[in-house]
């Protein structure tokens, strides 16, 4: 895209958040343009359909005030891109990149197409490292690794942000001390939940390390459409330019796929499922598969994005498709966190698909797969006895179903129910998953190798 | 654009992106862009190249990775580095290499299509170059012993209309039309996967047809991956079609270092992988199950058995959902266009048994194994739909065994197989005569316990006979150690079909010993601690070489506990 920029006045249709310019015949699909309104303010939008008489724009800074007599539209010639540089480290920027911490503009040391390249996969490194994140309901039985994409499900209410917080805070590759960066990209989030997250940075010093993208409840919802992709380009440039492991927190990909479907809703698109456009998979993907490692350079991305489950429905559409795209879940609980339970974690759905490579002997240690596998197997059992209970009564379960229910009970108090304060290393973790396992005879713990069994069941935790 | 040809493939715009004509209207042609188009504006030009979508077709497929277009993705990672730049243009085979080439045919010999004119080694397999489709009549040469390079001519057909046609090892055949054969042939080999509940419970044969629909996380990719490890076919094709990143990086991990149980070479060497993965373009994505079947068509035509794995045709619809959408036609179900149904059916078509074409007459298979994505996890929408009309095995992935940590996560109440009869003569063969019997006790048993579970629930467990407990006590063991089945275990991660007979063999024998015992007045509780049942709980692990030591030392022990403690078999 190399064409010089152009000036037109014809703006002949505003519907919602798109514009429609007649008379341009050369637009260029996904061209940036600059509205310049009656009032002298300026606005950027894109190009979204291009024929040769038209050209449909979404505005990112939205509509309001728009006219079709002196607004004029500049077309740049130029696909989105921001400019990046060491010193954005520290920064706070708004949903368009604009900075909003009172500071002056960055200045180039590179300037970068937002909307990214796929990886080629045979460049891709696969995910191995561990990275402790002090969670035992995540590090013992849904392990986080390196250049992962874990999204966590919640619901209205529910503590998703003390918890992405806490992981930003605590998460540290066991073995290692490699500079480490925060990206955090906010669509559509509260003024109180950017001020929490604001100050949880400056108090634990974070901020020095991480780059920050706001973009309010009240602020125009088309940007949330760039928001993330801003987040992830400074992420790229941050892993795979300056070698840093980033991890990159994006809250709330439900207030982005509305923005999504507002645009789509706006161009007549045949909906798919709840009046989401039916490209809403390929687009998802195209934020999400933005994680990841890449063999021989330092850096890696591991993205943790918060996603809100209108009526705590994980059959919605977003969660939905976000699943099907990411690397697991981890789900909050209303149940738990109703029983007073921190984290809410409820380890039944929640699953990371890269676990297995990231532990066991040389990584963390030899009996996790077998501990995970066996507290999931108890503790499901656990579960179904409980509903059973509902009916007939603890009298109708035999000795050893009601030893499966005790387990269940102190699972959620002690194991997954740690409380906010601090962590646990993963030694820890999994010497907790012991000593509920002491709970059974050795016969019945049939998940974890009897040798380990032997090893580790005897031995007092420490 | 009058004169433009339906799916003709053109280049677009200046950077000449590759596309593809999918609709025609007078002179106004609506094209499919197999990149991303940002930046493309109106003026720009199309070139047109008269030929539909294509693929390659020669050696050198083995063992690379392509995109959704067959444009070979570590090649293009050596030219233009670790992202994917648009506007690569490589060819998907090495045209440099030089293969070893042996002749079959001879001067003055009859040449068909399908007729063998020598063949070159691809690794451990004997690469067959055949005549291609078109050619007929007499070879005038044929070249001698030697090395050459997929353009070099290697013969030269007179054709009965008298022009002298040059061969070389190269064929390009248009992806959405299905290779052709002599005859379609009913399939009746199991394709044995070393999965117990595949092999045992709901098989498939070479060049059957598997859907695999689940919800996220309940482990259809893995399913996959297991598949296309342990699977006894000759080749593998593996299609990411709009899946993970991290997936691809999996296999590509994996399979060079993991060997071939039977060939004792590193499953890469079998396995073309074709991955387009869900950031990269979606018009690449609708393309790429075709690519896939193409490849798996052409090894086919050598007489070998393929088989393909598509992961998932949910991302496939969903691609051409997108693309109907873009060109505003009237949808059907969820917004999928009407042409969904015939579309994957004649995806699935594709696979079978046959008798390729030439005087060899050898037989050669491709069976198609498809994961399906449902959204919500809920089976009635049309892809799994459409789907379960023309698959014959049905493997149902459930979210309440994933959650539980039961993988594979195929329920074996919903799950069926329509192969059963005809893969039993070739158990009865190769392995055991009572491999069907022993499949209907552990069905039947699996199916009771789910019916007691409702009293269970009402009543609690007290109430019910002895005989009933003991179902349960059964169900529970063919669960546990028959059922589940680990992927990451080393041993227990390929489970061959003897295994799979004895371990069959010793619960059977055990619900059988029980429920004479139960006959002579013994309670579950008392055979339930029998300490032979605790050498039921760990079969799977047991290694692979002695296992029959092993099992048969288990079995006698049985017959010993039973006889002592609750007054033996008569």
């Amino acid at each position: 895209m190399t064409s010089p920029a152009r000036e037109y006045t014809s703006v002949v249709r505003v519907s919602g958040p798109l514009m429609v310019v007649s008379g341009v015949g050369d637009a260029a699909y996904g061209e940036v343009v600059e509205v310049r309104l009656p009032d002298g303010e300026k606005r950027l939008g894109q190009v979204l359909e291009s024929r040769t008489d038209i050209a449909v724009i979404q505005v990112f800074g939205g509509t309001q005030d728009l006219d079709t007599d002196i607004t004029s539209v500049r077309f740049t010639g130029e696909p989105l891109r921001m400019v990046v540089s060491p010193e954005i480290l520290g920064r706070i920027f708004d949903g368009s990149a604009a900075p909003a911490d009172g500071g002056g503009a960055v200045i180039p040391g590179k300037i970068m197409d937002i909307s990214g390249s796929p990886i080629n996969p045979t460049a891709r490194a696969f995910p191995e490292d561990c990275i402790e994140t002090g969670i035992s309901a995540i590090d013992g039985m849904n392990t986080l690794v390196r250049g992962q994409k874990l999204p966590i499900f919640s619901g209205a209410g529910l503590p998703h942000s003390s918890l992405a917080a806490q992981i930003a805070r605590q998460a540290r590759v066991l073995r290692d001390h490699e500079e480490f960066a925060i990206v955090f990209g906010a669509m559509g989030i509260t003024n109180e939940e950017a001020r929490f997250f604001l100050n949880e940075f400056e108090e634990t010093g974070a901020l020095g390390h991480a780059v920050v993208f706001i973009n309010r409840a009240d602020d125009p919802a088309i940007e949330r459409i760039i928001t993330p992709r801003l987040a992830l380009t400074a992420a790229e440039y941050l892993a795979f330019d300056l070698g840093m492991h980033v991890l990159v927190i994006l809250q709330d990909i439900t207030a982005y796929c509305e923005a999504l479907r507002e645009v789509s809703a706006a161009r007549d698109e045949v909906p798919a499922r709840r009046g989401y456009p039916g490209y809403m998979y390929t687009d998802l993907a195209s934020i999400f598969e933005r994680a990841g490692r890449i063999h021989g350079r330092n850096g890696s991305i591991t993205q943790l994005p918060i996603i809100s489950m209108p009526d705590d429905d994980i059959t919605h559409p977003v969660p939905d498709l976000t699943g099907y795209i990411t690397e697991g879940q981890i789900v909050l609980s209303r149940d738990l966190h109703r029983k007073g339970i921190y984290p809410p974690i409820d380890v039944l759905p929640s699953l990371s698909r890269l676990m297995s490579g990231g532990i066991g002997e040389g990584k963390t240690r030899e009996d996790h797969g077998g501990v995970s596998d066996q507290l999931y197997a108890a503790y499901a059992k656990g579960r179904r006895l409980e509903s059973l209970v509902t009916v007939i009564g603890e009298e109708g379960l035999s000795e050893s179903d009601r030893r499966y229910l005790e387990f269940a009970a102190r699972f959620e108090t002690t194991f997954t129910g740690q409380g906010a304060a601090g962590g646990r290393t993963v030694d820890e973790t999994l010497d907790a998953a012991w000593d509920l396992l002491r709970l059974f005879p050795a016969e019945d713990l049939n998940r974890i190798d009897t040798a380990l069994i032997e090893k580790y069941l005897r031995r007092e935790s420490p | 654009m009058r004169g433009a040809l339906m799916y003709e493939l053109v280049h677009a715009g200046t950077d000449a992106l590759i596309g593809e004509i999918i609709g025609l209207a007078k002179d106004v042609a609506t094209i499919q862009v197999y990149e991303d188009t940002t930046g493309i504006a109106p003026g720009e030009p199309v070139e047109r190249t008269g030929a539909p979508l294509s693929v390659e077709l020669g050696p050198g497929l083995l063992g690379t990775v392509y995109d959704g277009i067959q444009r070979p993705l570590e090649v293009i990672r050596n030219e233009m580095g670790d992202f994917i730049i648009r506007g690569a243009s490589l060819p998907a085979l090495d045209r440099e290499k030089k293969y070893a080439f042996t002749p079959v045919a001879e001067p003055d010999e009859k040449a068909v299509p399908g007729t063998v004119i020598g063949t070159v080694s691809e690794g451990r397999f004997v690469h067959r170059i055949l005549v291609p489709h078109g050619i007929e009549g007499a070879f005038t040469s044929v070249a001698g012993t030697g090395k050459y390079s997929i353009t070099d001519e290697i013969a030269g057909v007179l054709t009965a209309g008298g022009n002298e046609v040059p061969v070389t090892m190269i064929r390009r055949w248009p992806v959405r039309v299905a290779r052709p054969f002599a005859e379609k042939l009913k399939p009746e080999d199991p394709l044995i996967t070393g999965q117990r509940i595949i092999d045992s419970f709901f098989p498939i044969v070479k060049g059957g047809t598997a859907a695999v629909p689940g919800p996220f996380g309940a482990g259809k990719t893995v399913v996959q991956h297991q598949l296309a490890k342990w699977s006894d076919a000759d080749i593998i094709v593996y299609v990411g079609c709009g899946e993970r990143g991290n997936e691809l990086a999996d296999v590509l991990r994996q399979f060079p270092a993991l060997t071939d149980p039977r060939s004792g070479t590193p499953l890469m060497d079998r396995t073309v992988l074709i991955g387009n993965t869900s950031n990269m373009p979606v018009a690449a994505r609708e393309a790429s199950v075709y690519t896939g079947i193409t490849i798996a068509e052409y090894y086919r035509d050598m007489g070998y058995d393929v088989a393909l794995m598509a992961d998932s045709t949910s991302r496939w619809a969903e691609a051409m959902r997108e693309i109907s959408g873009r060109l505003e036609e009237m949808p059907g179900e969820h917004g999928y266009p009407a042409y969904l149904a015939s579309r994957l059916a004649g995806f699935y078509e594709r696979a079978g048994k046959v008798r390729v074409r030439g005087p060899s007459g050898s037989k050669g298979s491709v069976s198609v194994i498809g994961a399906v994505s449902p959204p919500g996890g809920d089976f009635s929408e049309p892809v799994t739909q459409n789907t379960l009309r023309v698959v014959r095995v049905f493997w149902a992935l459930d979210a309440d065994l994933a959650h539980a940590r039961h993988f594979p996560a195929i329920n074996w109440l919903s799950s069926y197989s329509l192969y059963p009869d005809d893969v039993q003569e070739w158990w009865r063969d190769h392995v055991g005569e009572e491999w069907s019997a022993m499949r209907r006790t552990m069905l039947t048993i699996l199916q009771k316990e789910s019916e007691l579970e409702e009293i269970v629930h009402l009543v609690g467990q007290d109430v019910l006979p002895e005989d009933d407990k003991l179902s349960l006590h059964v169900a529970e063991i063919i669960r546990e150690s028959f059922l589940i089945q680990s992927a990451f275990d080393s041993v227990d991660t390929f489970c061959p079909p003897e295994k799979q007979y004895h371990m069959m063999r010793l619960i059977t024998d055990y619900a059988g010993y029980g429920k004479e015992a139960i006959g002579k007045g013994k309670s579950v509780a008392d055979i339930a601690s029998l300490p032979v049942a605790n050498r039921l709980a760990r079969l799977g692990s047991v290694a692979n070489d002695t296992f029959t030591e092993y099992f048969e030392e288990t079995e006698r022990e049985m017959a010993s506990a039973f006889g002592q403690n609750t007054g033996g078999r008569t």
